[in-house]
């Protein structure tokens, strides 16, 4: 969620019981700022929280004048100090995903890579390196497969200038109330994987310029969000149940919109069985 | 086709030798024609939509002037569309008006509900006074607490919960309530009262749609035995030896698993449906399979095993699985209340006056400072172990707590479980992880700081103290944390046919060779014995 707007999208999302101690909201009204100071990012985003068993990992993202170009980002501790996270490598992801568990709360706990897979130990122990794998490196990890699984917006939000880069549509008014209550209307924000393969007539009724993202309705398993209308409507809160914690929110009809993550930081294995 | 403007298509044709009309003499009187030209084709009506180019074009310089925006170059195409777009909204606007009205407002208008004040309300409160006022929880101050950690809703939406928690004790007999927490569904969510009832209340029992089919099911089955009187004459086929293991009975209302009673809505203003008791069959249940829960109490539970109830068991199952297993208080703040039962009975517990609570920095960093003070559920689906068949025989008496085992049939293990006020230290972790992790709420300002639990074992159960205040919560989406993936149960081994047995097992026809051998050999044993030759002649083939 827009650091700016952050106290108000904390109350639209606190529906689902997660939400920030007055302290640490003073902390990031006071800190994330400065990161955007710092860093000259031209957009901070709080991502979320990821929970560990002594500490919690407090999330944000920074993005450059292209909105769809990686972002950067940070993890803290106490919502004052960040520091930058390295992008995220396909070992990390690959490794990563193999990890099960709670994350510890320290960022330099150790996981042994031998008990998980004794290939990718027997390839680190060749490179000259332990066979362990850092928590920092599966927080990447994490935080970037949450980011390409269910990282939405709503449709129109962004376009895509002729050149390729994405900026915010100064013209989104926000969807209506009709619109919002359906999966289409919300599209996942990374590289589009589904597009390719829609139908050529399907392709011919889309507008390049908005439709150029994923949307959700062809998400596997069916059924993995949970479209709630709060407040009789006033707000509308998507739940991811792959992930369980990621919160997207918007009010129908206005620019507000947004998703945060508060969560343990574990992929949902059961969800075929629950639904 | 005259002189055309510079962001004209055609500018500079008009110079002499580059125009392709070049034998057109450009004079006044053929300008204003080439205008009226180009006017008159800008006014052309589109075939498709009915708007046309001129009109359009005015719009959208009149939207520009008007709004000013910046950088308008960039975002001229957006403009255009959106003043294309506009043209229809208003043909529509009326119709499109309504629909948006109904379900914002009528949401309104129930919280809006939430905050008049009943005129029999007076009345009550003088009732109140005689009987015992049932307290109301303070929800908002709890509700402070447990902010402090980041845990909780919005202050509107508690605040609503507080209201809508008022009407419920105006209209049940409540003794006393607390908030229980909020469960997350697919469609909508729950929100929880727990409850107990004045004494003498609550007797009744609401059929779930379990007994229903019970009550369904004892009618079909005495008219099956009659229709099987009338038939008796006819073979029957052979009736199956099968008993199904005997069903383990609940608990009374107001003891074990069934000692709170739960009231759920969907939403603050929404009405309060009451949740029907808990059985052992549906908590058992409940432990094997991981469903999320849709928002609606009738809806069905598909599942393996099949769970025995809908919606509305499978949720009470889960809150009697939470609750026993994350209600927890700080140590000696409640003591039994008679010494003695402390290990077999100790279902009554009570608050200690003198309790001194101890520092928050203790409280969190040892967890032998909090105790759980609801009973654990065994294995078998109860608080309080029961043998199922001394109840099969002795359905008049009481549940009596076993000390001798009556050998019969299959023996059952008496289960104990641990007794009532036991520390959580001694809660069992998974793996590595612990089953809980405390916290201090800030670590900047300790002398304000409360100390916070949450179970790791039940993601989103929290729970908070500080002095003498102390409350459990729960937000979530109702199920248990396991490291491992869940895997569902197995069908059950196909059910065994007729044990094998010489009776009926097939065996081999003889052949002739080997029936005329057994011949010889019979033939031979009668030879030496002394028997009449009758027999041989019976022998033949």
């Amino acid at each position: 969620m827009e650091a700016l707007s952050l106290p108000a999208a904390l109350a639209l999302v606190a529906g689902g019981g997660a939400g920030l101690s007055p302290e640490r909201r003073a902390a990031l009204g006071a800190s994330l700022p400065l990161l955007q100071r710092d860093y000259r990012f031209e957009r901070v985003w709080f991502w979320g929280c990821i929970q560990g068993l002594r500490g919690a990992y407090y999330i944000a993202e920074g993005l450059g004048p292209n909105r769809a170009a990686p972002r950067s980002r940070l993890y803290s501790l106490n919502c004052l100090d960040w520091s930058l996270l390295t992008p995220a490598t396909k070992e990390m992801l690959a490794l990563a995903e193999q990890l099960k568990g709670r994350f510890q709360g320290d960022p330099s706990f150790e996981y042994n890579v031998a008990e998980i897979n004794a290939e990718a130990a027997a390839r680190l122990t060749e490179g000259g390196k332990e066979p362990v794998i850092k928590e920092e490196a599966r927080l990447i990890a994490t935080i970037e497969q949450i980011d390409r699984a269910v990282g939405i917006v709503p449709r129109g939000a962004f376009v895509k200038t002729p050149i390729g880069s994405v900026h915010e549509n100064r013209h989104f008014e926000g969807l209506s109330l009709v619109e919002a209550k359906k999966l289409s209307s919300y599209f996942h924000f990374t590289e589009p994987v589904n597009l390719k393969n829609k139908t050529l007539l399907e392709k011919a009724n889309l507008d390049p310029s908005t439709d150029f993202l994923d949307s959700l309705e062809h998400d596997i398993p069916r059924g993995s969000w949970s479209i709630q209308l709060e407040k009789g409507g006033t707000v509308v809160v998507l739940r991811s149940l792959l992930w369980l914690g990621l919160t997207f929110y918007h009010v129908p009809m206005t620019r507000q919109f947004g998703y945060v993550y508060f969560g343990t930081g574990e992929k949902n294995l059961d969800l075929p069985f629950m639904l | 086709h005259g002189p055309y403007q510079p962001h004209e298509p055609g500018y500079g044709l008009d110079q002499p030798g580059y125009s392709p009309y070049e034998d057109q003499i450009p004079d006044p009187q053929a300008r204003m024609l080439a205008i009226k030209n180009a006017k008159a084709y800008l006014l052309t009506t589109s075939t498709r939509s009915g708007l046309n180019l001129y009109d359009h074009f005015a719009n959208i310089l009149t939207k520009i002037l008007d709004e000013q925006p910046t950088n308008t170059v960039d975002i001229i195409e957006d403009i255009s569309k959106d003043v294309k777009w506009a043209q229809f909204r208003k043909k529509m606007d009326t119709l499109r008006d309504e629909h948006l009205i109904l379900p914002t407002f009528e949401a309104a208008e129930k919280c809006k509900a939430l905050f008049v004040k009943e005129a029999g309300e007076e009345e009550h409160e003088e009732l109140d006074e005689e009987m015992g006022q049932p307290s109301l929880p303070n929800v908002m101050e709890a509700a402070f607490y447990f902010e402090q950690a980041g845990i909780g809703l919005s202050k509107d939406e508690s605040y609503y919960i507080l209201l809508s928690l008022k009407n419920l004790i105006n209209v049940q007999p409540i003794q006393t309530c607390r908030f229980w927490g909020k469960i997350l569904g697919l469609e909508m969510n729950y929100i929880i009262a727990e409850v107990q009832l004045r004494e003498g209340e609550g007797g009744e029992e609401e059929e779930t749609g379990e007994e229903e089919e019970e009550t369904v099911g004892e009618k079909e089955m005495g008219e099956a035995e009659e229709e099987g009187e009338e038939k008796k004459k006819e073979a029957e086929p052979p009736k199956s030896t099968y008993k199904p293991p005997p069903e383990i009975p609940k608990e009374e209302n107001g003891t074990g698993t069934n000692k709170y009673i739960y009231f759920v809505c969907n939403e603050p203003g929404k009405p309060w449906v009451k949740l029907p008791p808990v059985t052992p069959a549906q908590i058992v249940c409940a432990r094997k399979i991981k469903k999320f829960f849709t928002g609606r109490l009738d809806a069905p539970i598909v599942s393996f095993p099949p769970f025995p109830g809908n919606e509305a068991n499978y949720l009470r199952a889960q809150i009697a699985r939470i609750s026993a297993a994350t209600h927890v208080s700080p140590t000696g703040f409640y003591q039994f209340a008679n010494e003695d039962e402390e290990e077999e009975e100790g279902d009554m517990y009570e608050e200690i006056p003198e309790f001194e609570p101890p520092p928050v920095a203790e409280m969190v960093e040892s967890l032998t400072m909090w105790a759980h003070h609801v009973k654990g559920i065994l294995k078998q689906g109860r608080c309080v172990w029961i043998n199922p068949q001394k109840s099969e025989e002795n359905e008049e008496e009481e549940d009596e707590e076993e000390e001798d085992k009556e050998e019969e049939g299959e023996e059952q293990e008496e289960e104990r479980g641990l007794p009532l006020l036991t520390l959580i230290s001694e809660d069992e972790g998974m793996k590595n992880i612990p089953a809980w992790t405390a916290q201090a709420s800030t670590n900047l300002i300790p002398q304000y700081s409360v100390a916070i639990l949450q179970s790791n074992r039940w993601p989103g159960a929290y729970a908070f103290a500080s002095g003498r205040k102390f409350e459990n919560v729960y937000f979530g989406w109702g199920h248990k944390y396991s490291p491992e993936s869940h895997t569902p149960a197995l069908p059950p081994p196909a059910q065994a046919e007729y044990p094998s047995g010489p009776g009926i097992t097939e065996t081999v026809d003889p052949t002739v060779e080997e029936e005329i051998a057994f011949k010889v050999a019979q033939e031979e044993a009668l030879a030496g014995e002394e028997e009449e030759g009758e027999e041989e002649e019976a022998e033949d083939d």
